[in-house]
Order: C-alpha cells, then sequence, then structure tokens
C-alpha cells in the first residue's frame, strides 16, 4: 500500500512538471474549493445546538437562558424549525415579549406543544 | 473615567464601574498608518515605518538617538491570559506602551469543550475564561488604553470548540477585533466531531465576516505537535489552503483572512534552508491573504536568551518576505505562564528586529535561482499532491479518518503518527440537525439556508432588530459564581494596587513573586540543589529552579531560581533622593562667563582610562567647554598631588577627577586624598573638586568629600550644572 502511495505521488508529480508557479497556484487553489464544496454543504444545510443558542443570543436571550431553552426545543425534535423560529412563535401565541417566550419555555413544559 | 493619567496606575474597580452600559465605540480590525513618502526623524529617514506613537516607552539604546522610538509597518501581537483578566489590564497597558496593538487572550484550560457560554470573572488555569464581562473590562480598558498612546489596539481571542457560533456571536457583539478560527484545529487537538465543527464554523465565519473580526487560522499548531516540525511544510499549506478556501467561500472578505504561520526549524538546525523556502512558498501561493507571522515555540527551552535569539531570525524570515502582523512569544514560555516584563521582551525583540531591518527588501533580494527556488517548489508539488491524494481518498473527512493530517513525515511518507479522527466520534458526535424547509432563524448575520417572511428588508425585522443592530437589547450577567470572582479578587491585592505597600510581582498585583541569577561552581546537579538552598536562606518561600545552564561540566553552572516573598514594603518608609532639577542651558552659560570658570581635569590613580573624561570635557562630545568652560586637562594617572598643584598654579575653580578603577575600593581612597590635599593646602573652600566614574555615584562622592559625584551616563550638562548650583549657593555668581 504504502510503495503503491509512493508510485502514484510520483506520478502526480510528474503531471505538475510542466506547470509554472500560476499554473501551480492555480491548481492549488482548484483543489482546496474543491475539498471544501462539502464542508460549506453542511454549514448551509445544517444547524447544531450552539448554531440557535447563538441565535438566540442575537434576539436578546442572555446564555443561560438561551442553554435551557436549546436544550428543550432539541428534545422536542423542533430544532430543524430554528431556535429563533420556535420562541418568535411562541411569543406571538401568548402575546409575549422574546425573553417572557423564552422563559415559558424553560418553565413550562407544554409550551412546546402545537406550534407547528 | 474618560482618560487615563500617565501618573496613575489603571483604575480597574473604575472600569468595571457601570460595565453593564458599556458598548464598543468601533467594530472591526485596524492596521497601523503609514507615513507617505517615508518616515523622517531625527537624522534617519525610514522606509517602512509607520505613525508614532503620543506616548511610548523606546528601546534601551534610544537615548544615543534623541529618543526616537519608530513603529514597524506589522501589526505587533502579544498573547496576555495570567488566568486574572484584572492584572492582565495593568500590563496590557505596558504593551501597548512599547509598541503592542494586537492583544491576544488565551482561553483557561478546557474552555473548548464546555458546550455553551461561560459567564461572570472566575479565575482561569493557563488562560482566561472568556466571558462577556472579561472581554467587555478589557475591551474597555483597551479603548483608554489606545487614546493614551495615540494608536488603536485590536482586542483579539477563540472562536473555536463546541460553542463557537456562540463565541462569535458575543465576540460581534462586544467589538473584539480578531480571533482565530479553524475547525481543522477543533477536529485535530480538540477531538470535536469533525461534521459539528464544519457546520458551527461556516455559522461563526459569516459571523465574524459581518462584524469585521480578522481571522487567525490553527495550522501553525501542526508544526508545534509534530515531532519535525519542519517535516509537515506540505501539510501545513493544505491546512492554510483549506481554512482559507471554507472562510472565503462562507463569504469572508480575502482581506480579513490570516494565515498563522511558524518558522518551523531553529538552531542548532540550519535553520533558513528549512524556514525560508517554506515562507516563500507561502507567500507566493496565499499573496491574496493576510500574514500573522508567529515566532516558534516548539524549541523554546528554559533559557530566555536562546529563545530571544532564534525569535529575531523568525522576525528577520518576516522582514526578508513579509507580514501583516508580526506575532511574539514571551521567552519565558519554556519555564512559566508568561510575566509581565517577558510580554515586554518578546515585543521588544520584534520591535527592534523590525526597526533595524526597515527597508531591508530594497538591499536584499531573495535569490530563487539558486536552491532557494528548487525547494520552494518542492514544497508546493508536495502540497498539490497531498490535496489530489485527498480528493482520491473521498475528500477531507475520509482523509481526517485515515490520519492523513500531522504525521511526522515529510509527505508522501508517513510514519504512521498522525492524528485520525472517526467521524462518529469525538465532542458533540451525533448533534447537527438538518435544517427544515421552513428553518427559520430572525437575526443578521446567518449562514446558509434561511426561510424568513417575504417582503422584510433586514432578517431581524420579524423581532424588531437583533443585537447586532441594536446594541441595547443585549442581555448582561455580571456575576454567577459569587465565590470565585474578581470583586473578592481585588478586596485582596487593594493595598498594593491602591494603598501604600509595595510587594513586587510576576503575573498578579501581590504575587510576591522574584528571580535570582546566580552561578554556583559546581557541576549541574550540584549546583540546582545548592542554588535551592541559597534561595531558602536569601528567605524566598517556594524557591524553585527554573533554569540551569552548564558553564563547564565541573567548574560551574548559571542558575536561576524563583520564589516568593512574604513582605511588603511600605512607601511611606522609603527615602527617595530627590530628583535633580537641572538649570536651563542659558543660565548655565551665563553663570560659567561671569567668572570665567577653569578647572583641571585627570585620571587619577594608576588608571590609564581616558575616554569617559574626554567626553565629559570635549566640545565635540557636548563636554563642559561646550558651555564656556576653560579646561586644563592633565592625562591619565596623574598623581592626586599634581592636580591639586595644577589647580593652584591655573588658579582653578575646580578639580574634576576621573576614576574608573574600583579595586580594593582605590576611587574611595582617591576621593578622600584629594579632599584632604586641598585642606592641607588651604584651597578647599575656594575649589570644586568632583570625581566621576562607573562606580561612582553622588552619595558615595559626598560620602568621601566631594562637592559631587557622577556615575554611568553622565554628560558635560550634569558636570556643568553642578558646578553652577555650588557657585551660586556659594554666591559666588
Amino acid at each position: 500500500m504504502s510503495e503503491d502511495r509512493i508510485k502514484k505521488f510520483e506520478a502526480r508529480r510528474q503531471q505538475l512538471k510542466n506547470m509554472n508557479d500560476e499554473q501551480l497556484k492555480a491548481r492549488f487553489w482548484e483543489l482546496c474549493n474543491q475539498i471544501v464544496e462539502p464542508m460549506v454543504d453542511y454549514g448551509r444545510k445544517y444547524t447544531s445546538q450552539s448554531i440557535e443558542r447563538s441565535v438566540l443570543l442575537r434576539m436578546g436571550i442572555d446564555s443561560v437562558t438561551s442553554q435551557g431553552v436549546v436544550s428543550r426545543i432539541n428534545e422536542a425534535g423542533l430544532l430543524g424549525k430554528g431556535a429563533g423560529h420556535v420562541v418568535l412563535k411562541v411569543a406571538d401565541k401568548h402575546k409575549v415579549d422574546l425573553r417572557a417566550a423564552a422563559k415559558r419555555i424553560n418553565e413550562d413544559k407544554t409550551a412546546l406543544e402545537g406550534l407547528f | 473615567m474618560n482618560n487615563l493619567d500617565i501618573k496613575k496606575k489603571i483604575d480597574i474597580e473604575e472600569i468595571l464601574n457601570n460595565l453593564e452600559n458599556y458598548h464598543p465605540r468601533r467594530k472591526g480590525w485596524t492596521w497601523r498608518e503609514n507615513v507617505d513618502g517615508g518616515y523622517k526623524v531625527e537624522k534617519f529617514h525610514f522606509k517602512e515605518m509607520t505613525k508614532p506613537l503620543k506616548n511610548s516607552v523606546p528601546l534601551p539604546a534610544a537615548k544615543y538617538f534623541n529618543n526616537i522610538d519608530p513603529q514597524p509597518q506589522p501589526v505587533i501581537t502579544t498573547e496576555i491570559a495570567s488566568g486574572r483578566f484584572e492584572d492582565d489590564i495593568r500590563r496590557m497597558r505596558m504593551a501597548a506602551w512599547h509598541g503592542a496593538d494586537h492583544i491576544m487572550v488565551i482561553r483557561t484550560t478546557g474552555q473548548s469543550h464546555i458546550d455553551g457560554l461561560l459567564e461572570g470573572t472566575p479565575e482561569g488555569v493557563g488562560g482566561v475564561p472568556i466571558t462577556r464581562k472579561q472581554i467587555r473590562a478589557s475591551r474597555k480598558a483597551c479603548d483608554l488604553i489606545e487614546d493614551e498612546v495615540g494608536r488603536k489596539i485590536n482586542f483579539h481571542s477563540y472562536v473555536s470548540g463546541v460553542a463557537g457560533p456562540e463565541v462569535a456571536v458575543l465576540f460581534a457583539e462586544e467589538g473584539i477585533n480578531g480571533a482565530h478560527q479553524d475547525p481543522q484545529y477543533n477536529v485535530l487537538y480538540r477531538n470535536v466531531n469533525m461534521y459539528r465543527s464544519f457546520t458551527d464554523a461556516a455559522s461563526a465565519k459569516k459571523v465574524m465576516a459581518d462584524a469585521g473580526i480578522f481571522q487567525i487560522d490553527g495550522a501553525h499548531n501542526a508544526n508545534a505537535t509534530a515531532k519535525e516540525g519542519w517535516s509537515v511544510m506540505p501539510e501545513l499549506l493544505v491546512q492554510h489552503g483549506i481554512n482559507c478556501a471554507f472562510s472565503a467561500a462562507v463569504g469572508m472578505p480575502k482581506s480579513q483572512i490570516g494565515l498563522s504561520t511558524v518558522p518551523p526549524c531553529a538552531p542548532p538546525s540550519p535553520k533558513v534552508w528549512y524556514d525560508l523556502p517554506y515562507a516563500v512558498a507561502l507567500r507566493d501561493i496565499f499573496s491574496e491573504y493576510k500574514f500573522r507571522a508567529q515566532q516558534n515555540t516548539r524549541y523554546i527551552e528554559s533559557d530566555i536568551e536562546e529563545a530571544t535569539r532564534t525569535h529575531v531570525i523568525d522576525t528577520m524570515i518576516s522582514a526578508l518576505t513579509s507580514a501583516d502582523i508580526q506575532s511574539t512569544i514571551t521567552p519565558d514560555e519554556g519555564r512559566n505562564v508568561p510575566w509581565h516584563y517577558n510580554n515586554i521582551r518578546g515585543i521588544e525583540t520584534a520591535k527592534q528586529t523590525l526597526v533595524a531591518l526597515d527597508g531591508f527588501k530594497q538591499l536584499v533580494k531573495i535569490d530563487r535561482s539558486g536552491p532557494l527556488g528548487e525547494m520552494v517548489r518542492d514544497i508546493k508539488e508536495r502540497a498539490i499532491c497531498f490535496l489530489e491524494e485527498m480528493i482520491e481518498s473521498g475528500g477531507y473527512f475520509a482523509a481526517v479518518e485515515k490520519g492523513f493530517f500531522v504525521d511526522s513525515a515529510k509527505y508522501p511518507d508517513r510514519n504512521g503518527d498522525g492524528i485520525a479522527r472517526d467521524g462518529k466520534g469525538g465532542v458533540g458526535a451525533g448533534s447537527i440537525v438538518e435544517r427544515d424547509a421552513d428553518y427559520m432563524a430572525p437575526v443578521c448575520s446567518v449562514f446558509g439556508h434561511n426561510q424568513l417572511p417575504a417582503g422584510i428588508k433586514k432578517p431581524c425585522d420579524p423581532i424588531d432588530g437583533c443585537t447586532l443592530c441594536k446594541p441595547e437589547k443585549i442581555a448582561y450577567i455580571d456575576e454567577i459564581d459569587q465565590t470565585d470572582n474578581c470583586n473578592l479578587r481585588l478586596a485582596k491585592t487593594v493595598e498594593y494596587r491602591k494603598g501604600r505597600m509595595i510587594k513586587p510581582e510576576a503575573e498578579w498585583a501581590g504575587d510576591g513573586t522574584v528571580l535570582i541569577q546566580l552561578f554556583v561552581p559546581e557541576e549541574l546537579e550540584v549546583a540546582r540543589v545548592a542554588a535551592q538552598e541559597i534561595a531558602k536562606k536569601m528567605g524566598l518561600l517556594d524557591p524553585e529552579v527554573i533554569n540551569a545552564q552548564v558553564m563547564h561540566p565541573s567548574e560551574g553552572t548559571f542558575v536561576e531560581v524563583k520564589g516568593k516573598v512574604d513582605f511588603a514594603i511600605d512607601r511611606t518608609t522609603l527615602k527617595i533622593p530627590p530628583k535633580e532639577v537641572m538649570l536651563s542651558e542659558d543660565e548655565i552659560r551665563d553663570g560659567i562667563k561671569k567668572i570665567g570658570l577653569k578647572v583641571v581635569a585627570g585620571t587619577v590613580g594608576e588608571d590609564e582610562h581616558s575616554v569617559g573624561l574626554r567626553e565629559i570635557l570635549d566640545i565635540k562630545h557636548g563636554g563642559i567647554e561646550k558651555y564656556g568652560v576653560k579646561y586644563h586637562y592633565l592625562g591619565t594617572s596623574v598623581p592626586i598631588s599634581k592636580m591639586v598643584d595644577a589647580a593652584i598654579e591655573t588658579g582653578a575653580d575646580a578639580i574634576l577627577i576621573s576614576t574608573i578603577i574600583s579595586h580594593n575600593d582605590v576611587h574611595r581612597k582617591n576621593m578622600r586624598k584629594l579632599d584632604e590635599l586641598c585642606r592641607e593646602k588651604g584651597i578647599r573652600d575656594k575649589v570644586m573638586i568632583m570625581c566621576g566614574g562607573t562606580q561612582v555615584t553622588r552619595e558615595i562622592a559626598k560620602e568621601c568629600g566631594m562637592d559631587d559625584g557622577f556615575g554611568r551616563g553622565t554628560k558635560g550638562i550634569h558636570v556643568v550644572n553642578s558646578m553652577v548650583k555650588i557657585l551660586k549657593e556659594k554666591k559666588r555668581i
């Protein structure tokens, strides 16, 4: 396997022999851009509890409250809706502000039912 | 508190006051300001120096150059994180005065594995717990410090670990100017699940990009970790390339993306044969990105001077190639958590080297026609082949699983000691969730799919503004732990910071830490133990040998011992000698003219030194002649009696003797003899007698019957100032 790798390396290197500095640079970036595309796709399509807490922070909800809220939303299987989305729905439903809605999610187990 | 008083210590309690209402006055990164056409100061025309500071401490040798303090092109970084931010703030002020404008705060051990934000001001270990209160207080202090020195300060910390997106938002809200962010770092060195790491990173980078936070990657950790740092150069290009391409793909401007790069080698290897081709290859490939050149930490041992010498060469490589930011490593990093003055030493190493090498590239060129060109190409080709093999193996995630990274062999060789991570394992494994079609985040700076309501202008319209647009909405938490916070710590040190007690410190107010240096004429093992005993007998608590260097296997060892003192000095009991108030040059000239001041001068005893005295006398060196004094110079090895006879013959008003040699206190004996002889001859009340020399002080001279005495650094003006003052006292002028 190892010998095979070295042979492949030598062959790959041979392909680069006729390239000038600019061409090597272009090749380097072409490969890097190709490699990162699937990773960027994860960033576009997925979310995490940390990302959702970062949304709540931007909505003016403190870090301690956000921790509980996102955890409950995750347990309820609603993280894919977006925690901010969920808090906004609760606020609209009960006609309270965002901080009060976040508090309600932490304190009332039924707060997340029937939102979507 | 609106501004700092140079004569007063920064008031930490005042910084903490009303912190809940503080918001940063600007966001984003600031580069140094160029001076068009170069910087002209005194006799020098610097090609690349930037706008000078309003207040600063120049290099020690500046006194020979009219105290100029040129500021090089790159932003200069220092890392300050003792575990107590309240003490770090004082160090930040010292660092800024010496030329640092990028202050980096390392996080407390383990923070990268905490899934969420910390709050309050608990004490850290090996760094500071990064919380809103700590960074807000530090940024507020940096505002005051930057006004004092007259240059913007960039405040920096880390957006990594499993709470990356939250930390990025916190930093954006609080006006943090720079941050490390590299998902590969989480994967390789913090064992954060790779899918989680990149998913979070995309969100974090978007927030950073919009807030203008300058990003630094984490690739340099590979050469700090791999057994042979210089062998992993092709991989380093790959790691830099992945983070740069990923950051640009999520929308970060290239001008905001920096490579963290370290010259990977150190003497006694032929360092430049590795470091220079590597630096050139990087700058070729990454020409659109910024460079944060770091000094090497991998090979730092306990010898501060060795570290400093390596860092000078590292910085020279920056000057030969390029650096937008020159980072510094405290030279004591190999022996303890950095001490106050070692941050300053690191900064001065960078400043001194870069000032000396101003415009270096106009004088020397990198020669690519020889071996360097071949080595540069070799690194690039290996890096490209590395990327091709990654793609063939199934991409980044598969390559990490197969242990492609941080293998200590030079690619394509493998030593099998690379860091392999399981895609299903690590911290936060299985924690990412696919966004639904109706996923929504009603805030600014969101990356990726976000199904916002139709017809809105800004993403945060549904909530009437997010914290990034309306900072007053930020939820501020002061303290959570009532037993571990800065208020309790500050109460314990108030007498050292604001009271009259003085205690030495290395990291924290009142820590009492001191360092003693000694040569022990014994072999290494004996010397270490002996040095510790000596420190104990000197009264130091917890003495610990932190450096020992063999001078010769049996002749002796240089040892450094740290310890603590358990006492403090009461400032009010100190007798501080009053500072000499100099007369104006005009007053001096007038006084001398009035009586036509004449002196006789010479080096006395069996002493052939003449340079010091000639500099005091000659007009060429700004000596006393310049102010109108007539002198009669008798030469070297002059007997005291001859000095006195000459004074009588010429009717001199003063006798100036120089005595450099001080063996067996001969300098004191000569002074006493001069005083006695003048009295015997009956001229003592008519003639002023003064002595100069490296071991002479005013106090010693007066004790030995002189009218005045002068030590190192004396200039002619000090001597004439003294003579004219004495003549005025005696009412002779």
